[in-house]
């Protein structure tokens, strides 16, 4: 995480307030949007789990990682599959199993992949991905490339009494911004934290944290399986949201989506991995519009192949970084006059 | 100095290593006592830098055995080494460029009280840490630097840095690898002034190309000639040997 | 299992595995040469096919030339478009992270795949073997092998030659070898390094882009396509070893017999196996077999 300039208490006052008005906008927006913005809004902040999960991997740890999905495949899998046909299953069964699961497909992946390092580590993880990819579309187990449908989403009962029911669409868009806020806060204490400095140390120079006494293989792993177990959650979320998953879930066009959100946001913030998903969830809409590109909507796919090109050209610390730029010239401007 | 077999903080012991068909480091023993500076001297390719990566536990032995305070350490990979008391210092500027000169020696520190699970605590906020970084810092007379960030240094900075951050590791033997290299005459005196200042109370294994500091400030000097020892004493009793003046000193020194 | 069928296996798996090698080759020259992951190095392979399938019939109308002659045109226009692209665009990835090249790639996969649904379609097709190759080789009593697949082994194998005598025996290959371990030392020597790499990407492109087109009559010509090479490439480049050739090549046949075997005995788990191939390699050598860069 790079250094900031000026006081610590106004430094920390101009991050913590975005996030804030974020938050709040977030949490009052069911009141005054429609049902499309209510899903669109779901849709979203659910991939920012997904990638603030990656961003701990890639950004604060150095580990580029081209599998990330199949994290969020096998949990969305296992909480399709653990759903019976014909009652809701309970909800403090279902996630755990689900995080759980992926975390156990990450401590194997990660324990072999991590043995490479670089180039090597890219591809093995996108071929452990792929790999899991065909389990699920090739075997019994994941009915193929139909797919499964969830027709009950899980109840929290605690002795009787439900707190809330996750299938109105508003009590279940306030569960994932919870579930946002969650991981969020999770990942800002980690980041503060040892560990979290570790892996910073880890990315800059591995060769020195172990001179130094670090078991670099061993943070490595942790890191590796905590991004999982969050990405995970997400998975939990989407497999809940539209109430069906299909191998799609774990292909690479989702590991390279979910790789373009964290580059686009700004590498090494948690705030520019969240703002990543959002843009590119805005991108793909507005590519796909038919109202703006008309007939050559169609082939959105070519504009966003275009669009990332540039972006990853042009703006090499994404919309953080351009942030922060107009955010100096403005203080700057300031002081000037001042 | 009297150097007695049981005050021997790092001991390598018939060491050889081998890639392919090439022997890099045959054969070789070298002590480093409390209170001494041990420096390895020889020509390029003479095996120095394998013979460090080899008692560091960067790369294995091919033979021979490492004893470090008195354990066998010959299989114990790097980190392990570096917890019981070794610390290392590298030829090339190991910095981490972005975080603060603090943060540098604070996370180094932090080798020796991991805790990585707890995760409430704010990392720059322990105190254990910090106060070993700021101790490393002042050893290394770089207080003043703290709040910089560790790309903007000057080179010889940055090899100060380089030594407060294997200091913060608290180690009990530092092997030193060309800590002069690439500075001018008054910064080398400051880096020699901090080396004798760190005998006192470390071992040191010193692997260095300026030949002035090394006679200046060794107690025993080993010469490697393509990966063997050819000599190893005083350095009166180096600098008076034929066969060294031969391989490496070269005319100037020879009486 | 009867002695002929397995023959026929046996023969099955090396087409494949020799096929993925001419695709392989290409991704680990790339890397080892010039440092750069090229994730749409499989659409150059779909490139090749949906070329064989698109340019047959202007190929018949203003030359009057068949399969042959649409096949050295689809590898012409392959390496004239490898040419081009590295010059406007992959120049500009060598000095950049990883990270970079990866999106950038993954990025101009979906610009293929888009061009090739405006430019041709979506759909399979299929696409013949040229007559004079359309026939078939007894085998045994009962059973026989069709001539063009021991034609496509043939090409793969004279073009893995080629490949060899060129990289050890040639100038060109050893400015090539060179410029992979020193750069700037070859630069300094006077060797245009531009052009070099240029030459080295074309190749690359053009050697994906035959096998894409020779593999149409086999395989057919499907969208997915590069997408599955691409992947099971990278476990090739894996276990071989990034920048070898000789490793891209004993492990474009290892995996070309776990698969084709894989699916004969296990046709569930056919897919996995490949993987499962790559995880026990990593547990015994993460460099892979022959390391070099």
């Amino acid at each position: 995480m790079s250094e900031q300039e000026g006081s610590p208490a106004a430094s920390l006052a101009s991050r913590l307030v975005p996030v804030v008005l974020v938050a709040v906008a977030l949490a009052a927006f069911p009141f005054a949007g429609s049902k499309f913005g209510i899903d669109l809004l779901t849709r979203i902040m659910i991939l920012a789990i997904f990638a603030l999960s990656l961003e701990l991997l890639v950004g604060q740890t150095g580990l580029v990682c081209f599998g990330h999905a199949a994290f969020l495949g096998i949990a969305a899998y296992v909480t399709a599959l653990l759903t019976p046909q014909s009652a809701p299953a309970p909800l403090l069964l279902l996630l755990p199993a689900a995080v759980l699961a992926a975390g156990a497909y990450a401590l194997v992946v990660g324990a072999l992949s991590l043995r490479t390092r670089g180039i090597y580590f890219i591809m093995v993880t996108l071929a452990f991905a792929q790999m899991a990819y065909y389990v699920f579309h090739d075997t019994p187990l994941g009915r193929g490339s139909d797919g499964i449908y969830l027709y009950f989403r899980p109840v929290l009962s605690l002795g009787g009494w439900q707190p809330f029911d996750l299938d109105s669409g508003h009590t279940f868009y306030y569960f994932v911004l919870a579930s946002l806020a969650f991981t969020f806060g999770l990942l800002a204490l980690l980041v503060r934290s040892r560990f979290g400095h570790a892996l910073a140390g880890i990315r800059v120079n591995e060769q020195r944290m172990r001179a130094a006494g670090f078991r670099t293989y061993a943070y490595k792993l942790a890191a590796f399986v905590v991004a999982a177990m969050l990405a995970g959650l997400a998975g939990f979320l989407y497999a809940l949201k539209d109430g069906f998953v299909n191998p799609e879930l774990l292909s690479w066009h989702q590991s390279g989506a979910v790789l373009v959100m964290i580059i686009l946001g700004g590498l090494g913030s948690l705030r520019g991995a969240v703002l990543g998903a959002f843009a590119l969830a805005m991108l793909q809409e507005l590519f796909q519009s038919s109202t703006v590109f008309g007939e050559f909507a169609r082939h959105w796919q070519l504009t966003l192949g275009f669009t990332i090109i540039a972006c990853v050209a042009l703006m090499p610390n994404g919309l953080v970084g351009i942030g922060r730029q107009i955010g100096r010239r403005v203080f700057q401007l300031r002081w000037r006059h001042a | 100095m009297p150097e007695r077999e049981a005050d021997a903080l790092l001991r390598a012991r018939g060491v050889s290593r081998s890639f392919g068909g090439l022997k890099a480091v045959d054969d070789v023993s070298v002590d480093v006592h409390r209170g001494s500076v041990h420096s390895v001297i020889g020509t390029n390719g003479a095996g120095k830098s394998t013979l460090i990566n080899v008692l560091c536990g960067e790369i294995q032995a091919s033979e021979g055995t490492v004893e470090l305070l008195g354990q066998d350490v010959t299989r114990w990979s790097q980190p392990r080494r570096a917890r019981a008391g070794l610390g290392r210092s590298y030829q090339r500027n190991t910095i981490y460029a972005p975080f603060t000169v603090l943060e540098n020696c604070r996370l180094s520190a932090q080798a020796a009280l991991q805790r990585p699970w707890d995760w409430l605590a704010a990392a720059e906020r322990c105190e254990a840490s910090v106060a070993a970084a700021r101790h490393a810092l002042e050893r290394a007379g770089l207080t003043t630097q703290a709040h910089l960030v560790a790309g903007t240094l000057s080179h010889g900075q940055k090899r100060q840095l380089e030594i407060a951050m294997c200091l913060s590791t608290m180690p009990r033997v530092l092997v030193l690898d060309e800590p002069l290299a690439g500075m001018g005459p008054e910064e080398s005196e400051r880096m020699l002034a901090l080396l004798e200042g760190l005998k006192r109370e470390h071992g040191i294994l010193l692997v260095e190309h300026d030949m002035d500091a090394v006679f200046r400030v060794s107690d025993q000097i080993t010469v490697m000639v393509n990966g063997r020892v050819i000599a190893s004493g005083t350095p009166e009793a180096i600098r008076a040997n034929e066969e060294v003046q031969v391989a490496y000193l070269g005319e100037a020194f020879a009486d | 299992m009867d002695p002929v069928v397995f023959l026929v296996q046996c023969l099955n798996a090396v087409q494949y595995g020799l096929l993925l090698f001419l695709v392989a080759s290409g991704l680990t020259l790339i890397f080892g040469i010039m440092g750069v992951i090229n994730l749409a190095h499989g659409s150059f392979y779909m490139i090749g096919a949906y070329m064989a399938y698109a340019l047959a019939p202007w190929v018949q109308q203003l030359v009057g030339g068949g399969f042959f002659a649409t096949l050295a045109c689809s590898v012409a226009l392959s390496v004239l478009l490898g040419y081009v692209l590295e010059w406007i665009f992959f120049s500009y990835l060598y000095e950049r992270e990883h990270l970079q090249q990866v999106l950038m790639t993954y990025a101009l996969i979906l610009v293929f795949e888009e061009m090739r649904s405006i430019l041709i379609d979506n759909d399979v097709h299929g696409v013949s073997a040229p007559p004079s190759l359309a026939g078939t080789v007894p085998l045994g009593e009962l059973m026989t092998y069709p001539v063009y697949r021991l034609f496509v082994s043939g090409v793969c194998v004279v073009v893995a030659a080629g490949l060899f005598w060129v990289i050890t025996r040639t100038r060109l290959g050893m400015t090539v070898r060179a410029g992979a371990s020193n750069r700037e030392m070859v630069q300094a020597m006077g060797v245009n390094i531009k052009l070099l790499y240029r030459v080295v990407f074309s190749a690359g492109v053009g050697l994906a882009a035959l096998a894409g087109a020779i593999a149409a009559p086999v395989s057919s010509v499907y969208p997915g396509m590069g997408n599955q090479v691409l992947i099971i490439c990278f476990v090739i480049v894996v276990i071989g070893g990034i920048g070898s050739i000789r490793g891209a090549l004993l492990a474009a046949l290892l995996v070309g017999f776990v698969e084709t075997f894989g699916t004969v005995f296990f046709p569930q788990a056919a897919g996995v196996l490949v993987y499962v191939l790559m995880a026990a390699i990593l547990l015994w050598r993460p460099e892979g077999l022959f390391r070099t860069a």
